[in-house]
């Protein structure tokens, strides 16, 4: 199990972003992405897993093998922590959600109606989501927007477990997670303005 | 997939769910013809027919822009897309549970609001029948416009102008089947096509539903 890429060039809006980038990631390891805000780390995740094409070059990972995670957790507010977790198990297929509320100290709110958690209580359920999927690779966007600090540990912890047993992370975050991980910036590869855009083309992007 | 389903009929269920608002619009104009046309039933009888088909396409309109938007919001369409569930299948479902909380309500009012419009006894079988057969394509068709819009804020307007048209041989052969069964005639023929139409979308829209999907996510 690796997660490989290999000279991928990514687009945004037909525009590319991000060009010539590779690397490989073991089971176990894990690439933390560094870079300026509108670098195209979004557009590079997003690529990876699946959701939009590459303009160019070729991502090597076992198919389904990705979960994604982004700044919108796909939570339903009117359903409880449990129903929007047991959903999800569901959908990937494993049934057990005990061990995902445990990791993110979610079983006191575990009846709540999500529309009634802060937002860093949101985050946590987020991120318990992908324990449910069972997938080895985790793809996550700023995983850690508005957990505080033992949240924040909370997840260093699970990433920590994932890598532990075999698993992949690839993270873009800014703060400093502690765990073992290669940075990668990703500044250098961004791609040369193939033109030069107008404000009313702008509107279109 | 059964997942899906079931979590979209508890989100159409609960507050805020938008189940029971078809039902209600298509109740409003059920009961707002009768004061609009004046108290003539011979006038009601030929034409409630068509209006109680009217009724029941606007009212299924109403909801459609919930369809995806919703899922859209929140992100939950990106994490779908990356899990096991093909793209055809989630469309496919998201549509059926449209049905089954818009469509099929008005299926079973239909007769109900017949009475408010005074449609003859022997019109009743071939409306229910007619509905029955018809609601199903305006879930799918509706699902397609859906996805078509999906990234667009407020893109309940572009999305009626879309349906609308995709909507019409529906509603004529709807419409006529209602119609002939409550003169008393024949309505094999309007009933088949309606069919051929419903089964027609279910088996193919899905795919093109999915395809514009998947380019609407990137």
């Amino acid at each position: 199990m690796q997660l490989g890429v290999h000279t991928l060039s990514v687009a945004r809006g037909g525009i590319a972003v991000l060009e010539g980038l590779s690397f490989t990631i073991k089971a176990g390891g894990c690439l933390i992405l560094r870079g300026p805000n509108g670098i195209g780390k979004t557009t590079l995740l997003r690529t990876i897993s699946g959701l939009q094409p590459a303009l160019d070059g070729t991502i090597e990972a076992v198919e389904d093998s990705i979960a994604y995670a982004a700044h919108s957790d796909g939570i339903k507010q009117v359903l409880t922590v449990r129903e929007n977790l047991a959903f999800w198990a569901e959908v990937f297929g494993t049934r057990d959600i005990a061990p995902a509320l445990n990791a993110f100290a979610l079983e006191p709110l575990a009846d709540r109606p999500a529309g009634a958690l802060s937002a860093g209580q949101k985050r946590r359920l987020g991120l318990a989501r992908l324990l449910v999927t069972g997938r080895p690779i985790w793809v996550l966007d700023e995983p850690t927007v508005s957990l505080d600090v033992d949240a924040v540990a909370m997840f260093a912890g699970a990433i920590h477990a994932h890598l532990a047993s075999g698993g992949i992370a690839l993270i873009a975050t800014h703060i400093d997670l502690g765990l073992e991980a290669e940075i990668l910036d990703v500044t250098p590869f961004k791609a040369l303005a193939p033109l030069a855009l107008d404000d009313a083309m702008e509107g279109f992007l | 997939m059964k997942a899906l389903l079931i979590r979209d009929l508890q989100l159409a269920m609960r507050a805020g769910g938008g189940f029971g608002l078809g039902l209600a619009f298509f109740l409003i104009v059920t009961a707002l013809v009768p004061f609009g046309v004046g108290p003539q039933s011979a006038l009601l009888s030929t034409i409630a027919p068509g209006i109680l088909w009217l009724g029941a396409l606007l009212a299924c309109l109403l909801s459609l822009d919930r369809i995806l938007a919703l899922d859209w919001e929140d992100g939950t369409l990106d994490l779908l897309a990356c899990a096991p569930l093909p793209m055809e299948a989630t469309v496919s479902i998201k549509a059926f549970a449209h049905w089954l909380t818009t469509g099929l309500p008005l299926v079973i009012a239909a007769p109900l609001f017949g009475l408010l419009l005074n449609l003859p006894s022997a019109g009743y079988i071939p409306l229910v029948l007619s509905l029955l057969l018809g609601t199903p394509a305006l879930s799918v068709i509706g699902t397609f416009g859906a996805a078509l819009t999906v990234g667009i804020k407020r893109g309940g307007l572009l999305l009626s102008l879309l349906v609308l048209p995709l909507y019409v041989p529906t509603l004529i052969y709807g419409a006529e089947a209602a119609r002939r069964g409550a003169e008393g005639l024949s309505s094999t023929t309007p009933l088949m096509m309606l069919a051929g139409i419903t089964f027609g979308t279910i088996a193919l829209l899905p795919f093109a539903s999915a395809a514009v999907l998947r380019v609407n996510i990137r």
